[in-house]
Order: C-alpha cells, then structure tokens, then sequence
C-alpha cells in the first residue's frame, strides 16, 4: 500500500520481497521475487553476491517495467533441500494445541492491550 | 512457491481466530516512471524491520530517520518471518544500505536520500493506507526522492 501511495505521488517504487501472492493480491507497481524463506527478501544472509543480484534486478526493474504489475522472479535458491517451505507456519499433529495456547494468550493480550489504552484509534 | 495468504488463514484458523484476516486487495495499480535517470536519481529504502522496540508494537506509526541513525541491526523479533529457517544477523539481506552507499560512492546511482522510512506491519489496512502510507510519501516528497525500494520482512 505504501508503494501504491508513493507511484501515486510521482515516485517510483519496486518491491523486493518473497511472499509474491500477498504483493499481487495488493496490487504491487514492480516486484522483484526471490523464492527464500521469509525474512532475507533481498538475499541469504552474508551472500553479498546474492544481495547485489537482486539489487540490481530491482534498479532495473525500476527502468526496464513497461507497465504496472511487473514481477522479476530470481533463481536463487535458499537450498537444494526443498523442506524449508514445510516450515513456516506449519500445522502438525504435534503442535495443535501450542498453538491453540499461541492464540488464547494473543487474543488475551489484544484485551489487555484495549484496555491499557495501546491501540491506534 | 508458497501461497502464504492461504497458509496464514490456515494457521491462524489452528489458533482459534474466527475471522480470516482480509488482505488488501486492489485491481488498479497506480505506475510511475522514473523522473531522472540512474546515474542522476535520488533513493531511499523503506522497511518492515523495527528501529525502536521500546515502542509497543500495538502504537508504533510509520517514522522517517536519518541513514546515518540506522541501526547496526533492527529489531525483527515480533515480526512473522521464518524463524525456523533463517536469521536475521545480516542487515544487508533485508536493509541494503551497504550495497547501496557503493552504488552511489561508484556513480551508478546519484545519491542516497537523507533519510529511509519505517513502516510497521499493521493489523489495519486503515492505518498504513490513511496514516502510514501517506506520511512517508509526504517525507520523500520532501527529500526530493525519486526512487524507492520497499523491503517487507
């Protein structure tokens, strides 16, 4: 959304970022897609040679996109080992009620936040 | 390729949460060209990442600072990242500045904006399209900024 408002006042913007539906969904200008786990959208971490990659891609992608909605998808890799992706957010026999517990005690501190007053209005 | 809208709903629908949470969704998408070439252009970061923690997240707003104020390392432990699998030691992979100085020290790019932007993840689409958005847009308006890179964790 902020680089919808940013387009919108005349500057232009690319999203280097790795959840590509939820950047579609929004209705992104330019995105360039590295396929990693989330929380290194611009390279694996210490691998300048990936960084610089994908920080080249999204300064070419700034000049190069011909119309909005421009997705540059990279072909890094995270591993040859594709189990990452089973990871995040992963539902399992074994962590059903954790996370039953991980959502009362959100739902309680959302409460708790109300009402000590922290929230945005 | 994994449809992270449809794993988030899943797992919050295993932790008792009722209601999906209705991600933004929008058919036209606004475009602009770049003002000024590469070599003459002017460039900012913004970023997910947290630069003051001592905030409660439930009240942290959109916020400008200085390059030269940006942390050695954010504050990412109450965003939803992976934490399974990566970490975030590495500034570079999710905050460039590094990378960008040499681009701008070798003349590629014209030059480094005053100040990167922080935007926070919000729950309400309300505030970061009402409040977050259009302040940081002011601010880079007012850095004279011709190109951004937005980096969501």
């Amino acid at each position: 959304m902020t680089a919808r408002a940013l387009e919108t006042a005349g500057i232009a913007t690319v999203v280097i970022g790795s959840a590509l539906d939820i950047l579609q969904r929004a209705g992104t200008p330019r995105i360039v897609f590295n396929d990693l786990p989330l929380g290194n959208p611009v390279g694996k971490p210490f691998d300048s040679t990936m960084q610089n990659e994908s920080l080249s891609a999204a300064l070419n992608l700034l000049y190069t996109a011909q119309s909005p909605g421009a997705v540059q998808q990279l072909p890094n890799q995270w591993s040859a080992s594709e189990g990452w992706r089973d990871n995040f957010m992963a539902i399992t026999p074994h962590n059903r009620e954790q996370l039953l517990l991980l959502g009362e005690e959100s739902r309680r501190q959302r409460l708790l936040n109300r009402e000590q007053g922290l929230f945005r209005p | 390729m994994i449809r992270y809208i449809e794993r988030t709903k899943a797992y919050y629908r295993a932790q008792g949460f009722e209601q999906d949470y209705q991600w933004a969704m929008n058919v036209e998408t606004p475009f602009s060209r770049p003002a000024r070439p590469l070599k003459s252009a002017r460039i900012t970061l913004v970023t997910t990442a947290v630069v003051e923690p001592s905030i409660p997240k439930p009240i942290r707003t959109a916020k400008s600072y200085a390059f030269s104020d940006a942390p050695a390392d954010f504050d990412t432990a109450e965003l939803s990242w992976d934490k399974i699998t990566t970490h975030t030691n590495d500034r570079e992979s999710y905050f460039p500045l590094q990378a960008l100085n040499a681009r701008v020290a070798a003349g590629e790019i014209g030059s480094l904006a005053p100040r990167f932007h922080f935007i926070p993840t919000e729950y309400s689409q309300r505030h970061t399209r009402n409040e977050d958005a259009p302040l940081i847009t002011e601010h880079c308006l007012t850095d004279a900024v011709d190109l951004a890179i937005l980096i969501p964790l």
